[in-house]
């Protein structure tokens, strides 16, 4: 019996998402899109009131259905214009009547690259360690009745 | 191996909240699992404590000793809650490219 072979995932940081994507489009428009607030909240799905500005909260209602009770609250750390956008949020924020803000948070990290055909976006979300376990299992039970269900509805919009 | 090593050097040094004791090959006593650690037993037993309010370890009496155990199931479910995480981003890098790449993605 392999008792003691640790199964791959072990080996896998539980601290942090990374994601890169190439989009076909300038590093201009991929920038507005995400460091517009408006522009931001259109494809995310959030009604943020105000603009992103370094070391400034931002606030706003998603835009989900069956999210519309949250609210989110955005820490932007770092703008580099064109290249590097960085907000601190608590990730899946999402229990009603909870309040998360005594709770750590987690690090959204863009990054823009110039690619053949585009742009290269790295999304990394880093923190995840620090985050209590409890509440972890929380969002997953949440998950279970909600997000499975959230997805598949929003792959109708997105086609 | 060598790859292995490698791979282990690009990745981020463990975080020490979450650390779980070595189970893999079943129940084990505190004193068993102090062994070699250089960590005392007092301090494994805060942790065992620690993670079992949160219900990912638990004991049970086998003789005379105190046996801790994974609750794997649990342990499972936390993980999950990142893959979770990985999907919605997916699936939100995936609005953001029907935005930036599309003029109807602008509609909304």
């Amino acid at each position: 019996m392999a008792v003691n072979t640790p199964a791959p995932n072990d080996t896998v940081s539980t601290d942090r998402i990374e994601k890169r994507v190439v989009l076909r489009a300038s590093r201009t428009r991929v920038w507005r899109a995400l460091t517009n607030a408006a522009e931001f909240g259109t494809w995310f799905r959030v009604k943020l009131e105000g603009a992103f500005a370094a070391g400034r909260p931002i606030r706003g209602r998603m835009a989900i259905p069956g999210y519309e009770h949250v609210t989110l609250e955005l820490l932007v750390e770092r703008i580099d214009p064109e290249r590097y956008f960085a907000y601190r949020w608590h990730p899946y924020a999402v229990a009603p009547g909870v309040d998360y803000s005594a709770e750590p948070t987690t690090l959204v990290e863009f990054t823009l690259e110039d690619t053949e055909g585009g742009t290269a976006l790295t999304i990394v979300e880093s923190g995840f360690d620090r985050i209590p376990l409890t509440r972890r299992a929380e969002a997953f039970r949440m998950n279970d009745n909600g997000w499975t269900g959230q997805i598949k509805h929003l792959a109708k919009y997105v086609e | 191996m060598s790859s292995k090593r490698g791979a282990a050097a690009l990745q981020p040094p463990p975080a020490p909240p979450d650390a779980v004791p070595p189970f893999a090959a079943g129940p084990l006593s505190i004193t068993r699992l102090s062994e070699g650690t250089g960590v005392t037993r007092q301090a494994i037993t805060r942790h065992l404590h620690a993670l079992g309010r949160v219900g990912l370890v638990r004991h049970a009496r086998r003789g005379r000793e105190r046996v801790w155990d994974l609750n794997r199931k649990r342990l499972e479910k936390a993980k999950q809650y990142l893959d979770h995480i990985a999907a919605q981003w997916d699936d939100a890098a995936e609005r953001l490219r029907a935005f930036v790449e599309d003029k109807r993605g602008e509609q909304r």
